[in-house]
């Protein structure tokens, strides 16, 4: 164990003293692979935020139900136990127009337009869950409110989310997709790196077979030397990603705010970084791995 | 130790190299084979080194036919032989200690244990002081005997040289030679593919031509 141990030890030093020979090459491999992983890496983080952002508006599909302003309050409350008593409804909450006016004008942009109104321009609604939340469920029940007297609009106020929960998914494909390119291109770059990596060190090669190294054992510096390029690629990503964040949260936030939006960047979470070295290290073996493959035998 | 069985090797596109040879060596006995260039001394070392296989015939060493070595066992059967070759092999990007450090290092040793070693082996042949020198840095002669040294550093049962003396003056190829039989004195089997057999007075004698024993 400790001479295996040993003999691991000995193959990652030769592959950092073989990295570090050639710095300028081995720095812009870096920064190349680095910045390949840095787009997938950067898209999850705006997915984050994006979901996040999703995730504070209900995910579950609701009905508005208005009344009509000059509705009276008996009237509405009928509609109310209509409501309760309907078979496709799970839950149905009032929302008085009192209550939605005081709501409102707790808005400060909203609270000078509202006060230079003579009356409340808000009506008596209701928020209402069904039990089936299939679409075409959900857009009969609204066809069948808009029907009831005093009832002026029904909206079907879960469209836009799904709309949203649709471009996320459309989202987190495309950034399958990207990471799965970007995968492929750091696996080609080590793989190259490799196979130069192995034409130069021929005669080390040789020379380690005949006075008799396994083939495993001139094969792992080559390994190693994938790994860190990984690893190293992975860090560089991580770096562009965290300044990234830092550079782009606060002219987001203004964004965010002109929209009354609570959208903010946040750095990779210590799982997602995790996952991304991880990721990188083992596409950088994984090219290593190929190029021996291919270019091993002809040494 | 050695024993060949009327082994012959034949060279693409039909060169013979060796025919019909057979010849044995004892443990602990210093062997030279002779010839004139292309007599086939190196291709009889490639054979014992499994360097390369015979066409025919059967190549024994230690009671081993290594004709019948697997893959995988070649690295491991390389380790008891001590090899200096023709053109040395150094590795010029590192200095003499890294250099003869390599082979412990292909077999594990643990590291105090070869760094005694190699400090050994370099003051054996007389570059103990020169360990950090580039194989670059060196002599012709303390390159040869930076080869020796890496290929006795593993205390090894067997050694072979090929053509150690050439192309170093007289007196750098005697302390060459003078090493080798200093290996052999302390129960090396020792195997050189020499012309210079006046290096090595009192060690048996085979002469090959064009691949065949010469009586």
């Amino acid at each position: 164990m400790k001479a295996w141990l040993a003999h691991h030890g000995q193959s990652f030093a030769l592959a950092w003293r073989r990295l570090t020979a050639t710095p300028v090459n081995s720095i812009l491999s870096l920064v190349a692979v680095g910045i390949a992983l840095a787009l997938p890496a950067g898209g999850q983080m705006l997915l984050s935020g994006a979901r996040e952002l999703a995730g504070n508006a209900t995910a579950t599909p609701q009905i508005s139900v208005f009344m009509a302003i000059a509705t009276e309050r008996g009237r509405t409350n009928e509609i109310g136990s209509r409501l309760e008593k309907h078979a496709g409804v799970r839950q149905a909450r009032f929302l008085a127009r009192e209550e939605t006016l005081s709501r409102m004008k707790s808005n400060p942009g909203l609270r000078e337009v509202i006060d230079a109104l003579s009356a409340n321009p808000f009506p008596d609604a209701f928020v209402v869950s069904a039990r089936d939340e299939a679409p075409e469920a959900m857009d009969k029940l609204a066809v069948e409110f808009r029907k009831w007297p005093g009832v002026e609009h029904v909206q079907l106020d879960s469209a836009w989310v799904r709309r949203l929960d649709a471009l996320l998914r459309l989202g987190r494909t495309g950034l399958l997709l990207l990471a799965g390119l970007l995968g492929g291109g750091l696996i080609a770059i080590t793989f190259s790196i490799t196979r130069m990596q192995v034409l130069t060190q021929r005669a080390e090669i040789e020379v380690s077979r005949l006075l008799g190294a396994t083939e495993a054992f001139i094969r792992r510096p080559f390994l190693y030397l994938g790994l860190l390029l990984g690893l190293g690629g992975g860090a560089v990503a991580w770096l562009l990603v965290a300044g990234a964040t830092i550079w782009l949260r606060a002219p987001l936030a203004e964004l965010a705010g002109l929209y009354d939006l609570n959208l903010t960047l946040r750095p990779l979470g210590l799982v997602d970084s995790i996952l991304l070295l991880a990721c990188a290290g083992s596409l950088g073996w994984l090219g290593a791995a190929f190029s021996l493959r291919q270019n091993h035998g002809q040494s | 130790m050695i024993r060949f069985d009327r082994v012959s090797k034949r060279y693409p596109p039909g060169v013979d190299a060796l025919s019909d040879l057979s010849f044995e060596l004892d443990d602990g006995q210093m062997l030279l084979v002779g010839g004139h260039s292309g007599a086939g001394k190196s291709t009889l070392l490639k054979l014992i080194a499994g360097v390369e296989n015979a066409t025919s015939g059967a190549v024994l060493v230690g009671g081993q036919n290594l004709g019948s070595l697997s893959r995988s066992a070649l690295p491991y059967y390389r380790r008891r032989i001590g090899m200096v070759f023709q053109d040395q092999k150094l590795l010029f990007d590192r200095n003499a200690y890294d250099n003869v450090m390599l082979p412990l290092s292909i077999s594990g040793f643990p590291a105090r244990e070869a760094a005694n070693r190699v400090r050994a082996a370099l003051d054996k042949v007389g570059l103990g002081k020169r360990e950090k020198a580039l194989p670059i840095m060196l002599s012709g002669g303390e390159q040869q005997r930076l080869a020796i040294a890496r290929a006795v550093v593993s205390r090894p049962d067997l050694l072979l040289a090929d053509e150690p003396t050439a192309h170093l003056d007289a007196q750098t190829a005697a302390d060459v030679a003078r090493i080798l039989v200093e290996f052999n004195q302390v129960g090396v089997t020792v195997l050189v593919a020499t012309y210079a057999h006046e290096l090595f007075p009192g060690a048996r004698r085979l002469q090959l031509d064009h691949g065949r024993l010469r009586t």
